[in-house]
């Protein structure tokens, strides 16, 4: 086998093999875990590298080519997405180092959080590579049950009853999935993504297979209306679960949707699916934001602004497929690089953001916005790292997310369509005025008499969440390559 | 098969996809909502195998084996499912 073949089957089976071997050796975890961690960041990075100069690495698996075998395939999209993966997944493996970290003692972090962190790691990277459209089923559903485990973690009954509800949607979510998975098969004799392209869509039944498994798929990235799971999971799981869940998964079943609508199904969208798709990502948006505004705890406010943030994400639907794009390939290129470039700058922010409020909830024992005076002077470099994520969020240049909001902008007046523009902008305005109240609240001098007496957290904890939030800026700032990688519609 | 071969099969897999839905959006019960799931479930997988017994050439294998590695996956959803319900349950939590 060659070397970037080699690393890409690594990405699959270190992180899984990381998982058992976790469980099987519960007393060598936590040097099993940072080793993983640390061989998936350099073989992630260097797969990325590679994937930059020599283009896509494609393996079908045991040499069996589709229809009949199952291929995986590194392009540029998916090692972008790896290579965030990596670095989420290492930054939460570092934070949960530290002894008196959450979640729990130290003997479960062991035995449950690690495992199913990697576990979850794994999943990921399959939906990322893999082009088979069952294969991606499997991962789905993988990646559910570890992330719902993830969520019930503490077992408290608060979180039991947000991992159920997480769960009834997953599971329903992937079941109509599956729905049109099976129909697909049935029409076409095939689940190959790259066999399928241009072929999906002329059979009768392909419609109802494409809105089974968008609505779907929905369920499971929370589009607005179905986000009521999210903000409750995601706020009630330990931060550096949280982390992960807010950061990374809702975007594997996002990816999913875009690989079939943009890349199998092209022409198969009409004009009516695509404007509901991109009305229900407008109304995220605004409710979102909206709903993060009138949160009294940081976590729900960080939670509720990622129903907002996978808001702009369902905007390319319109922008690509609709009207816009039949104005000309640069319009549909502008609105595929735009909502990469959200999905991954969003991903390091708020992996950074959910890190912050852990730290806050750890030096200050509780996340009350009311009560945060005084964090900015006791985790002055927390702060920072809040502020500079923020700047992502809220669309600022130079960052990842000015970046994605240029782009949508642009592709959305060049398309003549210029309302979804204004969502993205109005978006920009309230995340900054949602971001405001806990920066604001944190840079207050407490009053003498209520001074809450604050933990110390150690510096290199603090520094993991300021990496994440410079990782996001740094997109912005050196754009070309990412841009290079994503190389406009599939 | 012949139409009249593969459609009953067809006709009661989508009637298990439609009892599982409505069962999964009206039942308030946990426990209930977990065998809807697993009747949805069932009403695919018969579905997957009816189809793909349908071509004149006889039965296609592939949809076996996804159907096999299906109920796999369905099963330890539902293994996690009934795992979370009891541990909810155990907290005290009752049936929303």
């Amino acid at each position: 086998m060659s070397l970037p073949i080699t690393a890409l089957v690594l990405c699959l089976t270190l992180p899984l093999l990381g998982a058992i071997a976790t469980v099987a050796a519960p007393r060598h975890a936590t040097p099993l875990v940072t080793s993983v961690a640390g061989l998936m960041v350099a073989v992630t990075t260097g797969l990325t590298s590679h994937v930059a100069v020599h283009g896509p690495v494609v393996v079908a698996l045991g040499e069996w080519a589709p229809p009949l075998g199952i291929q995986i395939m590194a392009d540029g999209p998916a090692v972008l997405f790896l290579l965030v993966n990596a670095l989420v997944m290492a930054a939460v493996v570092l934070f949960s180092l530290a002894p008196i970290g959450q979640p729990g003692p130290r003997s479960r972090l062991a035995q449950t959080f690690w495992p199913l962190l990697l576990l979850l790691w794994g999943a990921l990277n399959a939906i990322f590579v893999s082009r088979d459209l069952f294969n991606l089923y499997v991962g789905l559903e993988l990646a559910s049950l570890a992330a719902v485990a993830l969520v019930a973690i503490e077992r408290k009954r608060d979180t039991l009853n947000a991992a159920l509800r997480y769960l009834l949607f997953a599971l329903t979510g992937s079941l109509l999935y599956l729905l049109g998975v099976v129909l697909i098969y049935a029409g076409h004799g095939t689940l190959d993504i790259t066999l399928l392209a241009g072929e999906l869509g002329m059979h009768p039944t392909d419609a109802l297979a494409i809105g089974a498994m968008t609505a779907g798929l929905a369920a499971k990235t929370a589009l607005f209306p179905f986000h009521v799971w999210l903000p409750p999971a995601h706020a009630g799981a330990p931060a550096p679960a949280s982390a992960v869940l807010s950061a990374l998964v809702p975007k594997a079943s996002l990816y999913i949707a875009l690989r079939l609508w943009l890349e199998a199904a092209p022409g198969a969208g009409d004009a009516i699916a695509v404007n509901v798709l991109g009305w229900l990502g407008a109304l995220a948006v605004v409710h979102g934001s909206i709903m993060a505004l009138r949160q009294e705890r940081l976590k729900l406010v960080i939670a509720y602004s990622t129903v907002a943030q996978i808001g702009y994400l369902f905007l390319v639907f319109p922008l690509a497929l609709g009207a816009a794009g039949a104005v000309g390939s640069g319009v549909a290129d502008s609105a595929w690089n735009g909502t990469l470039f959200q999905a991954l700058s969003h991903a390091l922010a708020k992996a950074a953001l959910f890190l912050c409020a852990g730290l806050i909830l750890e030096a200050a024992g509780h996340d009350r916005i009311a009560r945060l005076a005084g964090v900015a002077q006791a985790l002055p470099v927390t702060l920072f790292a809040f502020g500079l994520a923020a700047i992502t969020l809220m669309g600022l240049p130079p960052s990842g997310g000015f970046m994605a909001k240029y782009l949508l902008v642009t592709a959305s007046l060049e398309g003549g369509v210029p309302g979804w523009g204004l969502i993205v902008l109005a978006g920009g305005l309230l995340a900054a005025a949602y971001l405001y109240r806990p920066m604001a609240s944190a840079f207050r001098h407490p009053d003498q008499e209520s001074a809450a007496p604050f933990t110390t957290v150690a510096a290199w904890r603090q520094a993991i969440p300021l990496g994440l939030a410079i990782a996001s800026l740094a997109l912005g700032i050196l754009p070309a390559v990412p841009h290079e990688l994503m190389g406009g519609m599939p | 098969m012949t139409a009249t071969e593969w459609l009953p099969f067809t006709v009661c897999a989508a009637a298990l996809i439609g009892l599982g839905l409505y069962g999964l959006v009206t039942q308030p019960l946990l426990l209930r909502r977990v065998i809807a799931f697993n009747v949805i479930g069932s009403g695919i997988f018969l579905l997957f195998g009816a189809l793909s017994g349908s071509e004149s050439a006889g039965t296609d294998p592939v949809p076996q084996a996804m159907i096999i590695t299906g109920i796999v996956v369905a099963l330890s959803a539902t293994a996690l499912a009934l795992a979370l319900v009891v541990a909810h349950a155990r907290e005290g939590g009752r049936d929303p």
